[in-house]
């Protein structure tokens, strides 16, 4: 079997909010950039663009992933869920419900990636701890300081979605 | 920000990525889940001309059991580790480790392989490693040879493993009854990264006796380094208190660290002994109850 060659513009097929897009990529474009600039889903935000804010944050295959340091070659035949793929029509997902109730933001520059965070935590844990919310955004970073309305946020979530089940 | 433009080719298996490897040489990195090498990119820091990824490659990722050692596949994310049932059951120093790394998003995307092969100073999964004398598997298009752990971590980012050669799992023997495993972490406050770290293994037999003490400090050198004198002191006795307080005194006998901007090298040093204190005690205690 000969290796392939390398390539400098990629054709990538990348399910995002259950809508399947093939488009061709420069190798370097990040995921971000990629939901962004070339599908036009500008919710998913750019922060600090090092890994460690988490604005950018979106499931990939169901995970919570920081979409600036994943290339969209990357996504190349997997499912993405951005901040956009979460209502369900006119209904708000129950965390996004729990951000307007609590007041879960003041900017909202952080929104969507802590949003996206929380979705995943419910779904391994769908009643974490005071702590366990905390630990679980480690790697949001919110600077408007609205982290106490954020946990409370996340918290009226999960009694939501418990309730439904 | 973005990285240097660069060739991008998805490999189908380790031996395309044999052969790919030695086409593009020096210019070429591989890619695994991209958490250290992206951000690298992003700063410019490395600029490869040509990247092979291996998540493309099937039968990387997972945890399996052969032969009385846990097998782990290169590619296998952090939070996966940290969430196994295997490991959690027969190495939850390992889990621990796992769970401690970056944070909720990294530990999805972020490997084990990755992380090793990358070998920073900072990170946790070489330290826990050490105390767990596992072994590493690494292919050429010679064949598979194992790399054991106290031979792999050479330098700074620095490692055993040859530039034709591909890390493709690790194997972790599988302690017997009586045995504990635990790590411990000082994180630095904004990176995450380690400080200083503690892994411990410790074969408490039934009369309280130690049979064996595998210990193994991070954040004192260029790589995890193992802590003989306390391993040596601990061997053989009974696990008191006592025995427990002074081994661990002597965790950074072997160690030279240096000054940096967020500790200095007598800190670091104290911090060994109170951080390996503590992996050892947990240790004990969790050996008693195996």
């Amino acid at each position: 079997m000969t290796a392939e060659a390398e390539s400098w513009a990629v054709p990538v097929s990348v399910t995002v909010n259950g809508v399947r897009h093939q488009a061709t990529v420069e190798p370097r474009t990040l995921l971000v950039y990629f939901l962004r600039e070339q599908l036009g889903l500008t919710g998913t935000h750019v922060g600090c663009d090092t890994s460690q804010c988490g604005a950018c944050t979106v499931h990939l295959n169901s995970r919570a992933v920081k979409s600036c340091t994943v290339f969209a070659v990357q996504a190349n035949g997997a499912e993405v869920t951005t901040i956009e793929g979460l209502a369900d029509g006119d209904r708000f997902h129950p965390v996004q419900e729990g951000f307007r109730e609590k007041h879960g933001l003041q900017c909202g520059y952080c929104t969507p990636g802590m949003i996206m965070t929380a979705v995943q935590l419910l779904q391994i844990n769908p009643n974490p701890s005071d702590d366990e919310i905390k630990d679980a955004l480690e790697g949001n970073l919110c600077r408007c300081t609205g982290y106490v309305n954020i946990v409370e946020s996340i918290k009226w979530a999960a009694d939501k979605m418990r309730n439904q089940l | 920000m973005f990285p240097s433009s660069f060739g991008y080719v998805a490999a189908r298996s380790v031996e395309d990525a044999l052969e790919l490897m030695s086409k593009h040489g020096e210019d070429a990195k591989l890619l695994a889940g991209g958490h250290s090498l992206i951000p690298a990119m992003k700063l410019r820091l490395q600029s490869p001309r040509t990247l092979i990824d291996l998540g493309t490659v099937p039968g990387l990722r997972g945890i399996r059991v052969d032969n009385n050692e846990l097998i782990i596949g290169a590619l296998t994310v952090h939070s996966d580790i940290a969430a196994s049932d295997l490991v959690r059951k027969n190495l939850p120093g390992l889990a621990e480790a796992a769970s401690v790394i970056g944070d909720l998003q990294v530990r999805n995307r972020g490997t084990i392989g990755g992380s090793v092969a990358h070998a920073d100073p900072g990170a946790d999964f070489p330290v826990i490693l050490t105390a767990l004398n596992a072994g590493f598997i690494v292919r050429s298009a010679q064949g598979t040879r194992r790399i054991p752990v106290d031979d792999f971590f050479t330098d700074f980012f620095t490692t055993a493993m040859t530039a034709n050669e591909i890390l493709t799992g690790i194997h972790v023997p599988i302690p017997s009854t009586g045995t504990a495993t635990t790590y411990t972490k000082l994180p630095h406050p904004a990176s995450g990264y380690v400080v200083v770290s503690a892994g411990a293994l410790i074969v408490r037999q039934p009369s309280g006796t130690c049979a064996t003490a595998r210990i193994a400090i991070g954040g004192l050198g260029s790589g995890p380094v193992r802590a003989i004198a306390t391993e040596m002191e601990l061997q053989g006795k009974p696990l008191t208190p006592q025995l427990i307080a002074g081994a661990a005194l002597k965790a950074a006998d072997e160690s030279d660290p240096v000054d940096d901007s967020y500790a200095s090298a007598e800190y670091k040093r104290h911090v060994a002994t109170v951080y390996a204190r503590k992996a050892i005690d947990a240790a004990v205690e969790r050996a008693a109850t195996n």
